[in-house]
């Protein structure tokens, strides 16, 4: 805004990089007109943790494997899923049918969680405590259903290359049941919640608008782009792993409310039906598992010997619960690490989108709208540079990163 | 009031003295009514909650902390304003009827000056806002100031509504808490006005939860947009003077609410005839009417509603519950013209 366009001034207000609003650093630097936000710039790069680098210099793949499940405490199955995919088809490594059905399973649960984790978030930053209280407790279920599979509340390290480490047997399926009907019945219940409660929707409706254009120009994905309209979803697209033999289907919200606004109301809708579909997949997954192994090579020696012989690429995709998750990896014969390793979560991509949606907003929406996204910033960090000579630290930038790239092509052009 | 005859001296230590034992005693009853308050919304939101002594304790903890001045505070402001708002708060108690009896300086001020007195912790907390230079209570500040503006015309229109309607059955002057207490608003109607006395009633316990700035209202703290707004840089000393002067305040309202609509008293109904008897049933009888404003008012309202956008809060105040206390208004006079 040119000067003296206008008579009102604006001013910048920091939204983070802690701040109550966020449950992980980011910075926002909002510039408002009043209770009006004209711009936002987001900030990223608080929480590098050089993940990638200790993939390819310190751990072999196996580690690396469980330290990919610590990129996002959240998603700390899509992450190991989609490297195991990746390294599978860098090292030509086959996994048996039944562990591709426990992959699938451990995946949907993670969705679960997630969404309801979220929802339990989003009430808590529209100032509706009791939802985010009674949403969490819901929480509870699922968290005991994941000890109780796989062993542990949080992080399942349930994943190896070439399968998974625990079955999930016969005894086993009541008790799961009971869960997934658990969630079944209270679903009414939380759409009443969430769908119908008057203030709920003041707060969310035409907040935070996304259209169906600018998910497309802007590259969203997960339930961001779902919300506004993009029928873009994995597991539909490219099925992988099991997904291949059920018949999953983007949801997009026309399907309650017959149009799509691309609001955080929308948002809302996509996750809630979401939870829905992950319990009808988990349970048809129960339903077709097939018997036989879990793992392809069940002894570590020889899967790490298997690893460090094998040489080529592999790229994954997975639909995280934040949206597509992709990881390349490429390994090189004798080399005991990953050779490289690239992780592109759903929030690096979903960031892009922030600007758009707040523009125009008070800044009372701006932390449903932002947590709208549920943007994971330990996954999307990048490069942090610190100089150690005088103290000061810098984050690579977009301009940066293209210029060294373009170097980097220059050397390997001669 | 002359308790003592006409002796001036004896009377200014009175008062100064009451009004202490009313500031504390009114700091005490708020910070436990709070307690009581987030014990039950706590209940109701499937947790355990703090013990109900919980604000003793944070109010002497603060007191305990260092008391923190931003750099680029207008510091004398900064540390002014907490006095103003807890000053502004107790003087509250001296107007309006509490445990049954009769405001302390009774004569000296009526309804109306304790409209214009709610104002002011209001105005402490803005100016506090302001005076602490952070963008975040700036912008809690601008919001209370809104928030403060629209709930005043609702407030007012109950207010004068109550007022009117006691002037039309006695010549004593209807702002006087004594008259609106010998004179319950629930006698003089019929079922129409009755009706439009409920409106009123719920108008006041919605300006009740904007007075006590809690959610759905509390637009100006606001946790998780503005990281507490107006309180954002306050600590120590400061932070529990404001604490205290927002739980006076909080029981003032509720004390406000009940003088206006449930002025009764239990003493006559049990027909006790001695003097302290009849106090202590009164002041006991008091505190329950109290608990049950503040219960409906805020933990209720609060445990079951989201937070709204300063927008829709000022509309709320402005547009709505004027409405409702505009049409309440008409019933109660138009009961009156039926019965006249």
């Amino acid at each position: 805004m040119a000067v003296g366009e206008t008579e009102k001034t604006t001013y910048t207000i920091p939204i983070g990089p802690i701040h109550p609003a966020l449950k992980e650093p980011i910075q926002l630097m909002l510039e408002v007109e009043g209770e009006k936000v004209v711009n936002t710039d987001v900030l990223a790069g608080q929480v590098h943790r050089s993940i990638e680098w200790l993939g390819m210099n310190r751990n072999n793949p196996v580690q690396t494997l469980y330290l990919a499940e610590r990129i996002c405490g959240i998603c700390n199955i899509c992450h190991p899923f989609c490297l195991a995919m990746a390294v599978e088809q860098a090292a030509n490594i086959t996994v048996p049918d039944r562990a591709e059905y426990i992959r699938v399973i451990a995946a949907e649960m993670e969705r679960i969680h997630s969404h309801i984790l979220w929802a339990g978030v989003a009430a808590h930053e529209i100032g509706f405590d009791t939802v985010f209280y009674l949403t969490w407790r819901v929480r509870e279920e699922i968290m005991d259903l994941i000890e109780y599979v796989f062993g542990n509340r949080v992080t399942k390290a349930v994943l190896q290359f070439g399968g998974v480490r625990r079955d999930i047997t016969a005894e086993q399926l009541p008790r799961i049941r009971k869960s997934l009907d658990y969630y079944k019945s209270i679903f009414e219940h939380l759409r009443r919640i969430f769908l119908e409660d008057r203030t709920v929707r003041m707060r969310t409706r035409n907040v935070g608008i996304l259209s169906t254009e600018d998910a497309l120009k802007l590259l969203a994905v997960g339930p961001t782009a779902r919300a506004s309209g993009v029928p873009k979803d994995v597991r539909q697209d490219q099925p992988y792993s099991a997904y291949a033999d059920l018949n999953v289907k983007a949801i997009t919200p026309d399907i309650v409310t017959g149009t799509v606004v691309g609001d955080v109301y929308d948002r809302i809708i996509v996750r809630l039906l979401e939870v829905k579909q992950s319990v009808e997949i988990i349970e048809e997954c129960i339903a077709r598992m097939p018997e036989g192994p879990t793992m392809s090579e069940t002894k570590m020696p020889r899967l790490l010997k298997l690893l460090t012989d094998a040489a080529g690429e592999g790229v994954a995709r997975v639909e995280a619960p934040r949206g597509e998750d992709i990881h390349y990896v490429r390994l090189e014969t004798g080399q005991s690490t990953l050779a490289t390793w690239k992780v592109r979560a759903p929030t690096y991509v979903n960031l892009q989108v922030v600007p758009t949606i707040l523009k125009g907003m008070q800044i009372a929406d701006v932390p449903i709208a932002f947590a709208s996204l549920d943007p994971c910033m330990s996954c999307t960090n990048r490069v942090v540079i610190t100089d150690r000579a005088t103290g000061r630290e810098s984050v690579v930038g977009y301009e940066e990163l293209h210029r060294l790239s373009v170097e980097k092509t220059e050397e390997l052009r001669r | 009031m002359n308790l003592l005859g006409e002796n001036i001296w004896l009377n200014g230590v009175i008062i100064i003295f009451g009004s202490a034992v009313l500031v504390f005693i009114g700091g005490v009853f708020g910070m436990l009514y709070r307690g009581i308050d987030r014990k039950l919304v706590a209940h109701m939101q499937a947790r355990v909650g703090p013990p109900i002594v919980q604000p003793f304790r944070d109010v002497r903890k603060l007191l305990m902390k260092e008391n923190i001045i931003p750099d680029g505070a207008i510091s004398w402001l900064f540390n002014a304003a907490p006095f103003l708002a807890l000053i502004s708060a107790g003087s509250l108690l001296l107007f309006i009827p509490l445990f049954g009896q009769s405001p302390l300086l009774e004569r000296y001020g009526d309804v109306i000056l304790v409209l214009y007195l709610l104002i002011i912790p209001s105005l402490a907390f803005v100016v506090g806002g302001f005076a602490s230079s952070s963008p975040y209570a700036t912008v809690g500040a601008q919001r209370e100031m809104i928030i403060m503006m629209s709930y005043e015309a609702p407030l007012a229109v109950v207010v004068l509504g109550i007022a009117w309607r006691i002037g039309q059955v006695t010549d004593a002057n209807p702002f006087l808490m004594s008259t609106m207490a010998q004179y319950p608003i629930w006698n003089l109607l019929g079922p129409m006005g009755i009706v439009g006395a409920l409106l009123m009633l719920f108008t006041l316990v919605v300006v009740t939860v904007g007075e006590a700035a809690k959610v759905p209202f509390d637009v100006a703290e606001a946790e998780t947009e503005i990281a507490g707004g107006l309180l954002v840089e306050y600590s120590g000393r400061n932070l529990s003077l404001f604490y205290l002067s927002d739980v006076i305040k909080a029981f003032a309202m509720a004390s406000l609410v009940v003088a206006l609509f449930i002025p009764y008293n239990l003493s006559p109904v049990l027909g006790i005839a001695s003097a302290l008897a009849a106090g202590i049933i009164d002041g006991l009888f008091f505190l329950v009417k109290v608990f049950v404003v503040m219960f409906v008012s805020i933990s209720l309202i609060r445990a079951g509603m989201a937070r709204f956008k300063i927008s829709q809060a000022s509309t709320i105040y402005v547009m709505v519950m004027t409405t409702v206390a505009l049409v309440g208004m008409l019933l109660v006079s138009g009961d009156f013209m039926i019965g006249a």
